[in-house]
């Protein structure tokens, strides 16, 4: 049975926290002399009060959370915590209606980067460096670093950094105790934002901008300062940078830790998914670059290869950064994009979609039924890097890959039905279960979500949430069966 | 010499047979009194009840005073406690371990000195396991031996209609391989050996051992018998110890099917092979066999624990159309009832893995035995040291040297370089010497001539 009181009481405690996440927009906005400054003072008080009230009436019920519990916890973090974080928003620019207000906070901590917001290199540095802020916060996993900074959660806390760690095969724990894991995990992050920001002012940024972009480069979110993305720069250093940098991200983090801690390559070589990530990115920059000389979109290879790595490997790793409208390009070109974002990011990562685990279980498992058929008598497991997969993982990734398409269409039909045109709605779907951004036709990157009605905005902000927590995790807590006592 | 040997299984049973002849001492330890008593009635040993790893019972065995442990007990961790024991507290000069896991056998400080202290590791599993990868390699040969570190080799051919030597005398060899050094260093016409001189007529069906550099073994294979195509399919039937090493080791360059009975291990099997195609069922259910193509293999290996079952799924895909089956019977009748019969090749294990131990045990500086022809005869490698005052061999020509009549020295290898014996080669010190025996009796002998005199420091 759920017991919600507790779960509240940790609620509560996280909301004080993300009041306290408030104050670096604050010192932003003190250090530019911008006019947001009045919006923050109020948001952290009103957050800081209602977190503080919440506490005080649950205190009396706090108890060790449960399994089942900490399903509900990361659903009311993920849900409760983007309203407060449209505060700031709201009280600066108040004709903002707080349907569009959510959505844009919900699509920084998803690290989905599409935006309602336009005009934004006119907005104040402290608005542009809280949506980044988000989206950093959002890309490592907010019970994550609950884990890592709190202690309050207890044994419990590993099985509920399971519900928000995106992959199939979760059991792993790179350390014997879970808050060392979570510690881990966000300073190997940590260390490597560090690092994206100091090698982008290398290359040629401001400060401000260096460190907008770190924080949605490394996890995957492609919120920028400017509208024109990585365009404003036009710089083929910068965008080097930043697909090194997202293709970092885009790798399981345990996988980094282990190479962090043992200071060698050899993690990466017995990573499951790595290999099959970085071929895939390689064949598909190399080939739609072919594809864009081939179609004259471009008069050189050179510049075709440019546009092609940066934004293939921006759309495919779920970032949603661009440097040109793709939009123009042929249609295979985006369409192959849009493929490439439902599958190719490793489990464990900051990005979204499907993920290469379980892309690649499910072609060994198409390929062992194609065996078995030719030797009925044969004993065909499906291997990861020498291991062998259980039945089990197979039927979960099975039921999940079916919910992941059904999700999909009834994103599209709902959208749809309300009036959008079918590629829109379709790469809406798309592009919002799997957290990346830009889509075709009216959302491509050239243009942004203002003009959904609010019923699409509504949409689209579910399926966000639902791609970031991977179905499961939201979809349980509307189950029945999960309240019943 | 005294030896304990622990462990009556089916190596320790060979070995201590293979040394009661040799005039030993052999104490068996074993846990199951069946077993011993089986063992005592046949050989002239003793036998002692109790588990191999407690110190009394070792006390029992008389390993106090022994000179040699051989510790070959089904079960790793025991041989390696008795080997520490028998090291630390009872100073036995000489310990000899089997092994199966490939963990321990990597690990060269787990055998070493300051951890079990082990002086031979022997992996029975995996002798047989390169002796049967051999066979898949040499698909004409009847048996490949290596010498030298894999320098040289000897194989054992069976002389076919068609090759240019087969009715030939010997000294036409050099005439029709002029660039390849080779030495016939023997021919087994029916049971009985025949030393072969310049004008020895090779005859079709002669089992004819040759000996050269290992590269060189193909042309001179050649000579001797039309050649098959390379093999291409091998099927094993049974994923125990040896079928599982097995398709390990061959399945990144061959085409593997490997059957097993038990759904379990099946899935152990498809765990640790890549390519391998693992299937469960009866190796000798025909209408597996048939689904599976067993008539397009080049190779049907049956390697399950029970004789009657190699015997018959080997018997089964011959007539299905494999192109040339191995067995694996440990049964000695058997062997000899059924090799080069319908079964293309029948091995015997004990043979085959207890060449290795038996080197160790053997006085002199034997560094390599190997059995053939089950046993009958034996090739041995030599290091000779000393001068020539306490050596009987070293700075002698080949023909001063007081071999007994049955045995030849084959070849010599001295660093990097094969030297093919002639008459006149002269022995050096520390040449590594491959000596031919035909007759097993003759064995003392020839040990004698490579072993050191006393003053020798």
């Amino acid at each position: 049975m759920v017991r919600p009181f507790p779960v509240l009481n940790v609620l509560s405690v996280l909301i004080v926290v993300f009041a306290l996440a408030m104050l670096l927009p604050l010192g932003v906005s003190l250090m530019y002399g911008d006019a947001a400054r009045h919006a923050y003072g109020e948001a952290v008080l009103i957050t800081f009060v209602s977190g503080a009230t919440l506490w005080g009436a649950t205190r009396s019920r706090q108890a060790e959370l449960q399994t089942r519990d900490g399903f509900l916890l990361v659903a009311l973090v993920w849900t409760v915590l983007p309203a407060f974080a449209t505060l700031p928003l709201l009280i600066y620019i108040p004709e903002l209606n707080f349907t569009d207000a959510y959505f844009e906070t919900v699509a920084a901590l998803t690290t989905t980067g599409s935006t309602v917001l336009s005009g934004l290199d006119k907005l104040p540095p402290s608005i542009n460096f809280w949506r980044s802020e988000l989206q950093w916060l959002g890309g490592m996993g907010i019970i994550v670093l609950a884990v890592a900074i709190l202690p309050l959660l207890g044994v419990g806390g590993s099985q509920i950094m399971k519900s928000e760690t995106p992959g199939p095969m979760k059991e792993t724990k790179l350390t014997p105790r879970i808050t060392e894991t979570a510690k881990g995990l966000w300073l190997v992050y940590a260390v490597m934002t560090l690092a994206c920001i100091l090698v982008f002012k290398a290359v040629g940024m401001g400060w401000f901008d260096a460190v907008v972009h770190s924080f949605s480069t490394l996890s995957l979110g492609g919120f920028s300062s400017h509208d024109a993305s990585f365009g404003y720069f036009n710089s083929p250093a910068i965008e080097a940078v930043a697909i090194f940098f997202m293709l970092i991200g885009g790798i399981n983090f345990g996988t980094h830790f282990l190479a962090f801690r043992k200071l060698s390559f050899s993690p990466y070589r017995s990573d499951p998914e790595a290999g099959a990530y970085v071929a895939m990115l390689a064949v598909s920059v190399l080939g739609v670059a072919y594809f864009l000389l081939a179609n004259h979109v471009y008069p050189s290879f050179w510049t075709a290869l440019r546009h092609s790595a940066f934004n293939v490997v921006s759309i495919a790793t779920t970032t949603g950064f661009s440097s040109t409208d793709f939009n123009k390009w042929p249609i295979f070109a985006p369409v192959w994009m849009l493929f490439l974002c439902c599958f190719t990011t490793c489990s464990g990562s900051t990005g979204g979609g499907i993920k290469m685990i379980r892309a690649e279980l499910m072609v060994r498992q198409a390929l062992r039924e194609l065996m078995s058929i030719i030797h009925p008598r044969a004993y065909l497991p499906v291997k990861l890097s020498g291991q062998r997969v259980e039945n089990n993982i197979i039927f979960a990734v099975l039921a999940f890959m079916l919910i992941w398409g059904g999700s999909v269409i009834t994103v599209t039909m709902l959208l749809a039905a309300s009036g959008l045109d079918i590629v829109t709605a379709v790469s809406a779907a798309i592009v919002g279960i799997t957290n990346t951004g830009p889509g075709l036709n009216q959302i491509g990157p050239a243009t942004n979500y203002a003009m959904l009605n609010d019923f699409q905005t509504w949409v689209c902000t579910v399926a966000m949430l639902i791609g970031r927590l991977e179905l499961f995790t939201l979809f349980v807590v509307i189950t029945p069966a999960f309240w019943r006592k | 010499m005294k030896i304990v040997i622990l462990g009556a299984g089916q190596v320790g049973s060979s070995v201590a047979e293979s040394l009661v002849s040799e005039a030993n001492d052999i104490t068996v330890v074993d846990i199951d009194g069946t077993r011993l008593r089986n063992l005592q009635d046949r050989l002239d040993l003793r036998t002692v009840l109790g588990s191999a790893a407690h110190p009394s019972v070792l006390v029992e065995a008389g390993i106090e005073d022994c000179d040699m442990m051989i510790a070959v007990t089904q079960s790793d961790e025991t041989n390696l406690v008795a080997c520490k024991l028998a090291q630390q507290l009872f100073n036995v000069p000489t310990r000899i371990v089997r092994l199966r896991a490939t963990d321990y056998l990597s690990n060269e400080r787990v055998l070493g000195p300051d951890c079990f202290d082990v002086d031979l590791a022997i992996c029975p599993e995996q002798i047989l396991t390169d002796y049967i990868v051999k066979l898949v390699e040499f698909p004409e040969a009847l048996q490949v031996l290596e010498f030298a570190h894999g320098k040289v080799s000897l194989v054992a051919v069976r002389a076919f209609q068609g090759g240019p030597l087969v009715g030939h005398p010997l000294k036409d060899l050099r005439k029709h391989i002029p660039s390849v050094d080779t030495r016939i260093a023997a021919i087994f016409r029916g049971d009985s050996p025949i030393l072969p001189e310049g004008d020895t007529v090779v005859q079709a069906g002669d089992e004819v051992f040759c000996l050269a550099a290992t590269e060189d073994i193909r042309q001179v294979m050649h000579e001797l018998r039309r050649m098959d195509q390379a093999v291409k399919r091998v099927m094993i039937a049974g994923g125990g110890n040896i079928g599982l090493r097995l398709a390990r080791a061959i399945e990144r360059d061959y085409t593997v099917k490997i059957i097993e009975y038990d759904k379990r291990r099946c899935e152990l099997l498809s765990t640790r092979l890549d390519r391998a195609l693992v299937l469960q069922g009866d190796v000798t259910d025909e209408g597996l066999l048939e689904a599976e193509n067993v008539s397009d293999m080049d190779l049907f290996v049956a390697v399950t624990n029970d004789d009657e079952n190699n015997i018959m799924s080997c018997l089964l895909a011959k007539r299905m159309g494999a192109r040339r089956v191995v067995a694996l019977i440990n049964r000695r009748s058997y062997v000899d009832l059924l090799h080069a019969g319908q079964i293309d090749i029948a091995i015997s294990p004990a043979q085959a893995t207890i060449g290795t131990l038996l080197a160790h045990v053997r006085r002199g500086h034997v560094t390599r035995v190997h059995s053939l022809r089950r046993g009958v005869a034996e090739a041995l490698e030599a290091v000779v040291h000393g001068d020539r005052d306490s050596c009987r061999c070293v700075g002698r020509r080949i023909e001063e040297i007081d071999l007994p009549k049955g045995a030849a020295i084959a070849a010599i290898v001295r660093g990097d370089k094969v030297i093919m014996a002639h008459h006149d080669t002269v022995v050096q010190a520390e040449d590594h010497v491959i000596v031919f025996v035909t007759d097993k009796k003759l064995l003392p002998k020839v040990e004698k001539l490579f072993e050191v005199s006393v003053g020798f420091v």
